[in-house]
């Protein structure tokens, strides 16, 4: 346990601390899946798609479902921090701010990724999916607009638990500055499932999104930890 | 109030009966639009002035954050505030000139659509500011006025490319390509009316606001003596 204190090291011990109290509780995950479950049974009343229909759609449908199930998920992430002053205790320590927001960043990424892993399953079986573009761009796709999702998430999320009803905040702090990132996965996903458009502009614009907000939220992470 | 306020209250209200004058009775009747067209001389000025605002709103935060003084957060406070307000004027005034002209009141055309989202960044700024508690306000507001401003370029390309990609449902841009130089007297005109209006709004409001703070100071003082 001697390790150096080095940005990385705390990164990773505060990570496998989340982790492991993820792994027996299973908080997070068990509520994001049972909510996602439930978007995608209650989104096939409402429109009942065939397959060729379905292509069309289920982009925009499978990301609202993330998007609403990783804001159950951002909401526990400090609120387990603000037991016990552990967020105190942190901010006396002499541990980079930005430590403890890339572990949290990353273990909310993991998170929604397990919860998608589990999802896109249910969509094809649910939904008759089957991609018309090759299928490692929907990786590509998946994994920048997941992290796009997540840092801004738990950036918004660390902002919220300091307001009145922050359940409810976070949503609406969250959603408005995520639309072009929405509008470029959603799109992408749908041009990769139709075959009719090149999704490459919408890779891009996802990658510069996560390249300006993930620097923007390291840099702006400290002042917000440290308020009061 | 000072005099310079009274002062350039009584100049803001002459350009504005002014700029009425002009883009009324001045300006040229618009040869196929008639009548309706001359809300552009609002509309244009609004837009001008919410955007102008908005980027007050990030200067403020950001210096708000190297700072930490109560001036550049009230003025954070002030210029989205008053920004939001220009901003609504422009989300209702397009639509008024929309029915008549398009034949609908709203369509996803790209200026349209990321003025909406614009608008819907900076009224989360406000909603935060309403719901946050406590001396944190300030930090967690500039913050977000900050994200909100780096995403207006991600937001104008993301829509760009949106709309540029699918069919336009109307025929229509465009217009300020074409516009009479009698028109653009009236649209100056105008555009000094709003951005003195403006500057009057921000002031009120960013004094409003130090007084508040101030007035708050003092009631936990009085408290802490009380004790």
């Amino acid at each position: 346990m001697s390790a150096t204190p080095t940005l990385w090291n705390i990164t990773r011990r505060s990570l496998a601390k989340d982790l492991r109290l993820e792994w027996r509780s299973k908080d997070a995950i068990n509520s994001m899946l049972f909510f996602a479950l439930l978007v995608v049974v209650i989104f096939s009343f409402g429109f009942d798609p065939t397959a060729e229909e379905s292509r069309r759609i289920a982009g925009g449908l499978l990301w609202v479902a993330v998007l609403f199930a990783t804001v159950v998920a951002l909401n526990q992430t400090w609120t387990r921090e603000l037991r016990n002053q552990v967020l105190d205790a942190y901010r006396l320590s002499p541990a980079p701010p930005q430590a403890l927001f890339l572990s949290k960043t990353i273990g909310n990424f993991l998170f929604v990724a397990i919860l998608e892993v589990l999802m896109v399953p249910l969509f094809v079986v649910f939904y008759n999916l089957r991609s018309v573009g090759p299928v490692w761009q929907l990786l590509v796709v998946a994994l920048l607009a997941t992290w796009a999702l997540v840092v801004n998430g738990t950036f918004f999320a660390a902002l919220s638990i300091r307001t009145r009803s922050r359940e409810i905040m976070l949503p609406l702090i969250l959603f408005p500055i995520s639309i072009p990132a929405l509008l470029a996965m959603v799109d992408a996903t749908t041009s990769i499932l139709t075959g009719d458009n090149s999704p490459y502009f919408w890779m891009r614009l996802l990658a510069v999104y996560d390249v300006v907000f993930t620097a923007v939220s390291l840099l702006l992470f400290e002042p917000v930890l440290n308020a009061e | 109030m000072t005099k310079l306020y009274k002062a350039l209250t009584a100049i803001t209200a002459l350009l504005l009966v002014y700029g009425f004058y002009q883009a009324w009775y001045v300006a040229p009747m618009e040869a196929t639009m008639g009548n309706v067209q001359r809300i552009f001389y609002y509309h244009l000025p609004s837009a001008w002035v919410a955007f102008l605002l908005f980027f007050v709103n990030f200067l403020a935060s950001v210096w708000y954050l190297i700072r930490r003084t109560d001036g550049a957060d009230a003025l954070a406070l002030a210029s989205a505030e008053v920004g939001v307000s220009f901003c609504t004027i422009v989300l209702l005034t397009g639509p008024i000139w929309a029915r008549p002209i398009w034949g609908i009141w709203w369509t996803w055309d790209a200026r349209l659509t990321s003025t909406l989202v614009l608008w819907l960044i900076y009224v989360s700024y406000l909603v935060l500011r309403h719901y946050a508690t406590g001396g944190q306000v300030p930090v967690l507001a500039a913050a977000l006025g900050i994200f909100g401003f780096v995403d207006v370029p991600i937001v104008y390309m993301a829509i760009r490319w949106f709309r540029t990609q699918h069919p336009q449902p109307v025929i229509g841009g465009g217009q300020g390509s074409g516009l009479d130089p009698a028109m653009w007297v009236a649209v100056l005109w105008n555009l000094a009316a709003f951005a003195m209006l403006a500057v009057l709004f921000v002031w009120a409001r960013y004094r409003q606001a130090l007084a508040e703070r101030a007035l708050e100071e003092a009631y936990i003082q009085a408290e802490g003596e009380a004790r």
